[in-house]
């Protein structure tokens, strides 16, 4: 499937496989383009300040250090956020596997009363934005006492995200015959025993792709934590990051610290993103085209 | 009534493989999805009721103190519908939107028939960067792109003083529509990778033989690119583009984030700015919940189609 506008045959392959180098260099010079952000963070979290405030800049990270990324670790405010955010991030990571997972057994494996409406809820639900809902979120949280609480916000994401992770759970559900199940049963093994021994196992994937998400979310999340954490004690990795952006606009900032300190957010998070990303890219566009 | 409903005692008779319902599990169903509707009730549907209700009050800083809210009907939108600085807002959202979501969708189109017409270690090259791009939180993606357009010693500068441009020392984020260029630039780089990858995976689900056959019938690049690859793959291209329009709208981050970084945020804000700064910038929750409302209307009727198409394919 490499060749879709090349030369289907090989009539032309002269003519064709000049054309295909050429377009090679341009993709190489597009992914260069793309990749740059990511590689001048990295490349600068290793440089120090005097180095990144000379006139010239430093492209590669010769005789940089991990000093940066010393700094970073020993900031008593990044480990407070990192605190915060696990905590955060394990809580809505296991409710929102649990609940999903319920409530996709319930619209892939029974037809009932009110299914259809509970699926159009659902994908309705996913495309609010957080944005048109985050002053009525913050005045809820503050009218019960739950600003600043890890729980509270864990409450919002779980939220936030249950709506897809059901829907691509349906998927994996689904994929798993009741026949399996039956049989199993048939051989003896009661309702729950034939779940846990058949059907769960072939559930891990999408399990895991669930809480992979579910991670994402709630570790990259701005919005809503701008909104309900508002102390400085209870920032979330990606509020303290922004405090490093407000103070740029006043002051000279250590950038080599900033960008050690993105580095170390965003590290777990390319790798979890690369673990997962077949499976949300197919859930949001599953079904346009039928190969 | 759920342990029985979902897990039988052993001791119960083997179920019959072939029995359509079993009495037993009639609830099951209301059971497993009671979790999700009650969590989405107290956290999505709760705080969308407060909006509509208090979208018709009077909620200011009074009412932060504890006054009740004044009933006000319909003057929150009545005083929206009048202030020209929110169609202002509205106007500038609907058009960042609408250029973001486009170039986006043509970038992310060109990409990914750039990646179907290279060799094979080209297109790996291409799509790991476009993952690494992809990847990126976004408020680390921010901080970098602050970093770059920072006027005093940011990498944008310099390349353009390079390049014969008098840059040195200029931000651009002071002026509203470098400002949103910029913000704009940073959307696009952060939402093409899904958009080119979705294409290509759809290219990838042509067969081969329709694409020789046009060939051998004598279509040359262009038309089979215009007649036969572009119609193919058009439901993708439509539902990529539909939910860029929806994230486009929304969008917050970036926004604020170039406004914390120095930028001008009274002639800079989107709608998601403006909401926040309404809300707890000057404590006017009637006509933040109001601004919140239309913005949820116009995402919902936006999103309909695109729910609708996955609403078929459920059945």
């Amino acid at each position: 499937m490499s060749r879709i506008l090349g030369p289907a045959s090989s009539r032309h392959s002269t003519r064709g496989s000049t054309r295909r180098s050429v377009l090679t260099v341009v993709a190489v010079l597009v992914a260069l383009v793309w990749a740059f952000p990511v590689y001048w963070m990295v490349n600068s979290a290793f440089l120090d300040k005097v180095t990144l405030q000379s006139s010239t800049p430093t492209f590669l990270p010769f005789g940089g250090s991990f000093d940066n990324f010393a700094t970073v670790f020993g900031d008593a405010g990044f480990i407070r956020a990192l605190g915060i955010s696990l905590a955060v991030t394990l809580v809505t990571v296991a409710a929102a596997i649990v609940i999903a997972f319920l409530g996709a057994l319930a619209i892939s494996r029974f037809r009932f009363r009110g299914r259809r409406s509970f699926i159009l809820a659902l994908l309705l639900i996913q495309m609010l934005p957080a944005e048109g809902l985050f002053i009525a979120q913050y005045k809820m949280m503050s009218s019960v006492g739950m600003l600043n609480n890890v729980l509270g916000l864990a409450l919002l994401y779980t939220a936030a995200v249950v709506p897809f992770t059901v829907w691509m759970l349906r998927g994996f559900v689904a994929g798993v015959p009741v026949e399996l199940e039956e049989a199993a049963m048939v051989d003896g093994l009661s309702r729950t025993k034939a779940f846990l021994r058949i059907t769960f196992p072939l559930l891990a994937p999408g399990l895991v792709a669930s809480g992979v998400y579910a991670f994402l979310q709630a570790w990259n999340e701005f919005t809503v934590a701008l909104v309900v954490m508002t102390e400085e004690q209870s920032r979330t990795l990606p509020l303290w990051l922004r405090g490093f952006v407000q103070a740029s606009a006043t002051r000279e900032t250590d950038w080599g610290q900033v960008m050690a300190a993105s580095t170390v957010v965003a590290v777990p998070v390319i790798i979890f993103f690369l673990v997962v990303q077949g499976r949300m890219s197919n859930g949001l566009v599953g079904g346009a085209v039928k190969g | 009534m759920t342990s029985t409903a979902t897990a039988p005692p052993e001791t119960a008779p083997a179920p019959e493989p072939t029995a359509p319902a079993r009495p037993a599990r009639r609830h099951t169903p209301a059971w497993l999805v009671l979790p999700s509707l009650v969590l989405l009730v107290a956290a999505l549907g709760y705080p969308v009721g407060w909006q509509v209700v208090t979208s018709f009050q009077h909620f200011g800083m009074m009412q932060q103190f504890g006054q009740p809210p004044e009933w006000v009907g319909l003057a929150n939108y009545a005083s929206l519908v009048t202030d020209p600085e929110l169609w202002v807002i509205v106007g500038r959202s609907i058009v960042f939107c609408l250029v973001c979501a486009l170039s986006t969708v043509a970038i992310g189109l060109g990409l990914a028939l750039l990646m179907g017409a290279v060799s094979r270690a080209g297109r790996l090259v291409l799509q790991v960067a476009l993952l690494l791009a992809w990847a990126m939180p976004v408020v680390a993606s921010m901080t970098v792109w602050t970093w770059i357009v920072n006027w005093r010693n940011g990498l944008l500068n310099w390349v353009l003083e390079r390049v014969g441009v008098d840059a040195q020392g200029h931000n651009w984020l002071v002026e509203p529509l470098s400002f949103l260029v910029v913000a704009a630039v940073i959307v696009v780089w952060m939402s093409v990778p899904f958009v080119a990858l979705s294409i290509y995976a759809g290219l990838t689900q042509l067969s081969p033989e329709v694409l020789e056959a046009a060939e051998i019938d004598g279509a040359g690049g262009w038309k089979r690119l215009r007649h036969i690859i572009l119609p193919l793959v058009a439901p993708v291209i439509s539902i990529v583009l539909l939910l860029q329009l929806i994230w486009d709208l929304r969008v917050f981050t970036q926004i604020k984030l170039l406004q914390d970084a120095g930028g001008v945020a009274n002639e800079t804000h989107l709608l998601g700015t403006y909401i926040y700064q309404l809300g707890t910038g000057a404590g006017d929750f009637g006509m933040a919940s109001a601004v919140s409302i239309l913005m949820l209307l116009l995402t919902v009727a936006v999103s309909w189609y695109y729910v609708r198409s996955l609403m078929k394919e459920e059945s």
